[in-house]
């Protein structure tokens, strides 16, 4: 029998607010433990919560770029349950009438058409707490991360294969990013995922049983849980067992998943509207501004790249990874009239050197305007492309110009025809067995002339020129 | 003079002409408190150092010519607000040891006037009862017979007024908490509508239906000590951002024409003879005075109490899960590992009436009986809701019993939580609504036992309620009459 995955996602997305949600203690990462603490996210007698507004505009703008609908009215609940990293026992959350709802993104996989993935929801909650071991006498609990503000995002379960949940992901990620609303970082657990898996004989219209894998936080480790998962459960199914409704934790130096609790423990958390706080009440108006005011996106950048820059598509997809790094091209390409050598540049040499180093392209030691000047140089004929990779490097180390560096190195190209036939002569000379070789008809010998004299000249000989002068004197 | 006597605007004017120190009054309520507690059990903590510290702070403010109303007046507070630096119990064993790191803000904005504080007093842990029995300090007793009940939950807020053990002294009310030990302990009791004052820093029980509110001598004071606590506080987002009106402008000795609802389904046959006694002569009073009295219906008055014990003990299950022995308040000390200390902590911290509640709302709310029991409730508390909007576009105040009967014994009720649980039933109604109610000492029982009339307003009908309790208190003396003890 053949078998056909059916997988859901709940990815929790970090907000980077400078609050958390509920009170005004800082959310920086890393801080001393119990540091950003006060009576609200210590859970105190007596403290209340008040909601955090930008929480709220981060909330509205990621729902606008999944095409959700925000609820005019919404409400939050708590979550009931003990945890020693839980301060008032309970999680103040969203249950019935989250603020967004009934949105989607498309993927597309390499060869296949595009596919609508939906999403059921989107809901804003705080973060726990931390518990910390190994401290000798028993455990700690850090609640610096208790309040921090989360959007829970869940999809339809629309993935048929690890790649689809993948490549969700990964497009949600770069949404989040964009906005600005989130730091993206994974391995700090700012955007963190669980999958739901389940399979069903292919043709079948019940869905199985699902299991929910927990802690998957790599576009790799959810792409390996999820085939694991799916090849654990046809095998399974296969050698006679059944699947059954459980949390299973993903452990990432095994590639496997194994049993964290089942249905018999599930909790009961006993959702209920909160009573210290009030409803949600979202105008039309605010939704229109946040709207209005929302950044570009990276599918309509991307498109907006194609057509306005003429960019090929692949080019388009690499440049509009991110945010910073399509702004960076985008930059050096307003200033340097050539958006295609641009795009090679800033996917090329730019991309190279950073990877060579712990920078990234917010803190590009070579600005933009200063790579679109080395592409003007380049354009008139100043240097050539390969003088213009050692400027580059020079640019790279020293914040200098790179016209500066040309003049004081004396890189500028050599376009005088009677300096280079001076050369072409000289080399002709020294090489009489390889003229003959080519005047008896091996043209491939042409590319070793041309070596030659690139090599006398340091590099700075104008190619075109040279290519001309020596097709004339080798005819000759 | 005998200090411990006076009422709020009394003891302001004397401080205010400097015929009074702040430190005697004081000294002379501290001695008041020394003398008669043992007998009353009114207070958990008596702060009489600080108090006198605070005094004397008053005291110099008063000499540089600034006295707001409450400078220099010795107050007590319920121990469920809390106070930085001294002990908040809410007296319970969890939290016997417990000392707030900030003032709830209704206390902050009294001591902001310079109100002194002399201690925090006894009630019914967490705020759950009407007797002030269920506390782990030990009962509060009537000082009207000390054979009787307080009322509760905040028993010692009344029985510290009776007792001429503060001037003046805050209480919540979930259900009743205020109006009905007011109105045994012959005081006047005043709940104010829901998100008139902040419940920032004070201990919730029932988060939807806690307020925070007055326990006086007589209206005045009410008015006066409403004025420092209400208003929008931004720490509390049930809390309203509506203007605060100047209450002691509506105390006006004025209810012509005054229209004057009498709910049926409070005046049902079998009511105590006192009590109905007590209601026939403040409306004879009324009456005479000019108010106009309607039948009205509140038709779904008989579900109330069993939708109060859904939502209170809902939202008080969740409340009360912060207590767990993690970071702070009482940790059972033998317990091996985390499950254990937790629940042993619980076990071991709360008494119970407090564990009874917390089971009820836990079942109601649990998975498969949350739309039978929480939801239906809440979609009760809806059609109270709306009797109470029916009823004020025919009339602009109700007048009530506060209580089926005057204070009864010590022990009589403990042993059937429902009975217990009926002592509620005409003010319960209030705090599902969201309105306002006052409690004012009425004719008293033939034994001598106070009994409070209960008139309720529109939502952020304070001023009206005030009013008509203004003049009914002017043409009878019953406020006036004390305990002797």
């Amino acid at each position: 029998m053949k078998f056909q995955p059916v997988i859901g996602l709940e990815v929790h997305v970090q907000l980077n607010t400078q609050s958390k949600i509920f009170c005004g203690c800082s959310t920086r990462f890393g801080a001393e433990p119990n540091a950003h603490t006060c009576p609200v996210c210590l859970g105190l007698p007596g403290a209340l919560p008040v909601l955090n507004r930008q929480v709220v505009e981060s909330a509205i703008m990621a729902g606008l770029a999944t095409n959700c609908s925000i609820a005019h009215k919404s409400i939050f609940a708590r979550k009931n349950y003990f945890y020693p990293d839980l301060p008032k026992g309970y999680q103040i959350s969203q249950f019935e009438q989250p603020i967004c709802e009934k949105g989607w993104l498309e993927i597309q996989l390499e060869g296949q058409p595009p596919k609508r993935i939906g999403i059921t929801r989107i809901h804003m909650e705080e973060d726990a707490g931390k518990l910390v071991h190994g401290l000798g006498n028993g455990s700690g609990v850090d609640l610096n991360r208790a309040g921090t503000p989360l959007l829970e995002v869940v999809s339809e379960p629309d993935f048929r294969s690890a790649d689809e949940a993948v490549a969700y992901l990964k497009q949600l990620h770069q949404i989040v990013t964009y906005l600005g609303i989130c730091d993206g970082n994974m391995e700090e657990g700012s955007f963190r995922c669980d999958a739901n898996v389940s399979v069903m004989p292919v043709g079948s219209d019940t869905l199985g049983t699902r299991a929910e894998i927990k802690n998957v936080n790599s576009f790799k480790f959810v792409k390996q849980a999820i085939e694991y998962e799916i090849v654990r459960q046809i095998d399974l199914i296969e050698d006679g067992g059944k699947v059954v409704q459980e949390t299973r934790l993903f452990d990432p130096n095994a590639g496997t998943t194994r049993s964290m609790r089942g249905k018999e423990e599930a909790h009961d958390y006993r959702y209920f509207p909160d009573p210290d706080l009030v409803p949600l009440v979202i105008s039309s108006d605010w939704v229109e501004r946040t709207e209005k005011d929302l950044p570009e996106l990276p599918a309509t950048k991307r498109q907006r790249f194609i057509t306005q820059f003429g960019l090929p598509e692949y080019d388009a997809d690499v440049l509009t990874a991110s945010r910073p790094l399509a702004d960076y091209f985008e930059e050096t390409a307003a200033f340097a009239h050539n958006p295609k050598a641009a795009a090679n540049w800033v996917m090329g040499e730019v991309t190279r050197a950073l990877n060579d180093t712990t920078l990234n392209i917010e803190n590009c030691p070579v600005p933009p305007r200063r790579l679109a000047d080395l592409l003007h140089l380049i354009d008139q004929g100043t240097i050539s492309g390969s003088i213009a990779k050692k400027v580059f490097e020079e640019l790279w180390q020293n914040d200098k110009e790179p016209a500066a560096i040309v003049t004081e190195q004396g890189l500028a190209q050599v376009s005088d025809s009677g300096a280079i036939e001076a050369v072409i002569d000289q080399i002709l000379a020294v090489n009489q067995g390889q003229v003959e070789e080519y005047r008896s008809g091996k043209e491939k010998v042409f590319g070793f002339f041309v070596g030659q004299v690139m090599k006398a000249m340091k590099g700075k000989g104008n190619p075109a020129l040279i290519n001309e002068l020596l097709l004339k004197h080798l005819k000759g | 003079m005998e200090l411990h006597t006076l009422t709020i605007h009394q003891l302001h004017q004397l401080l205010k002409s400097r015929q009074v120190s702040s430190v005697e009054a004081t000294r002379s309520l501290l001695a008041r408190i020394e003398a008669t507690d043992s007998r009353i059990n009114a207070f958990i903590t008596v702060a009489a150092d600080q108090a006198m510290t605070a005094a004397e702070v008053a005291d110099q403010r008063i000499g540089s010519g600034d006295c707001a109303p409450l400078t220099g007046v010795p107050v007590a507070l319920k121990d469920i607000f809390l106070t930085e630096g001294l002990r908040t119990t809410c007296a319970s064993r969890m939290l016997e040891n417990f000392i707030a790191p900030y003032d709830a803000t209704a206390w902050a904005n009294m001591k902001k006037q310079g109100a002194v504080l002399l201690g925090k007093l006894n009630q019914d842990e967490f705020a759950m009862g009407s007797s002030s029995e269920n506390s782990a300090f030990g009962a509060t007793r009537n000082p009207w017979d000390t054979n009787r009940i307080p009322g509760g939950s905040s028993g010692g807020s009344a029985a510290a007024i009776a007792a001429q053990q503060a001037i003046a002294t805050l209480g919540t009310d979930t259900g009743g908490s205020i109006r009905q030990p007011a109105s045994h302990c012959g005081c006047v009791g005043l709940k104010p509508t829901y998100g008139r004052v902040s419940r920032h820093g004070v201990i919730a029980y029932a988060s939807s239906l806690d307020q925070v509110g007055p326990v006086t001598r007589d209206v005045t004071d009410a008015a006066l000590l409403l004025q420092t606590i209400a208003g929008h506080d931004p720490l509390d987002s049930t809390s309203v951002a509506q203007a605060v009106p100047d209450y002691s402008a509506a105390l006006k000795n004025d209810v012509k024409r005054l229209k004057i609802g009498l709910p049926k389904e409070y005046f049902i046959d079998g009511l105590d003879q006192d009590v109905q006694r007590a209601m026939d002569n403040a409306i004879a009073h009324l009456r005479s005075q000019g108010a106009e009295f309607v039948e009205v219906s509140l038709p779904h008055t008989a579900y109330a109490v069993a939708c109060y014990y859904l939502i209170a003990t809902a939202e008080a299950s969740s409340n009360l899960a912060r207590y767990e022995g993690v970071r702070f308040g009482r940790r059972a000390s033998e317990a091996q590992g985390l499950i254990e200390m937790m629940s042993q902590s619980r076990a071991e911290g709360f008494g119970a009436e407090v564990k009874r509640r917390i089971m009820l709302g836990t079942y109601a709310l649990s998975s498969g009986y949350y739309d039978a029991y929480y939801l239906k409730a809440q979609k009760v508390r809806t059609l109270i809701q709306r009797d109470f909007n029916e009823a004020f576009k025919q009339v602009d105040i109700l007048l009530t019993p506060v209580a089926p009967t005057p204070a009864f014994r010590i022990g009589e009720k403990t042993a059937d939580p429902l009975q217990m649980y009926l002592s509620d039933i005409f003010t319960i109604p209030v705090n599902l609504a969201g309105t306002c109610g006052i409690s004012i000492p009425a004719q008293p029982s033939a034994d001598g036992l106070p009994i409070g009339l209960q008139l309720i307003g529109r939502p952020f009908g304070e001023e009206t309620i005030l009013q008509a309790a203004y003049s009914f208190e002017q043409t009878t003396d019953w406020h006036r009459q004390k305990a002797a003890l």
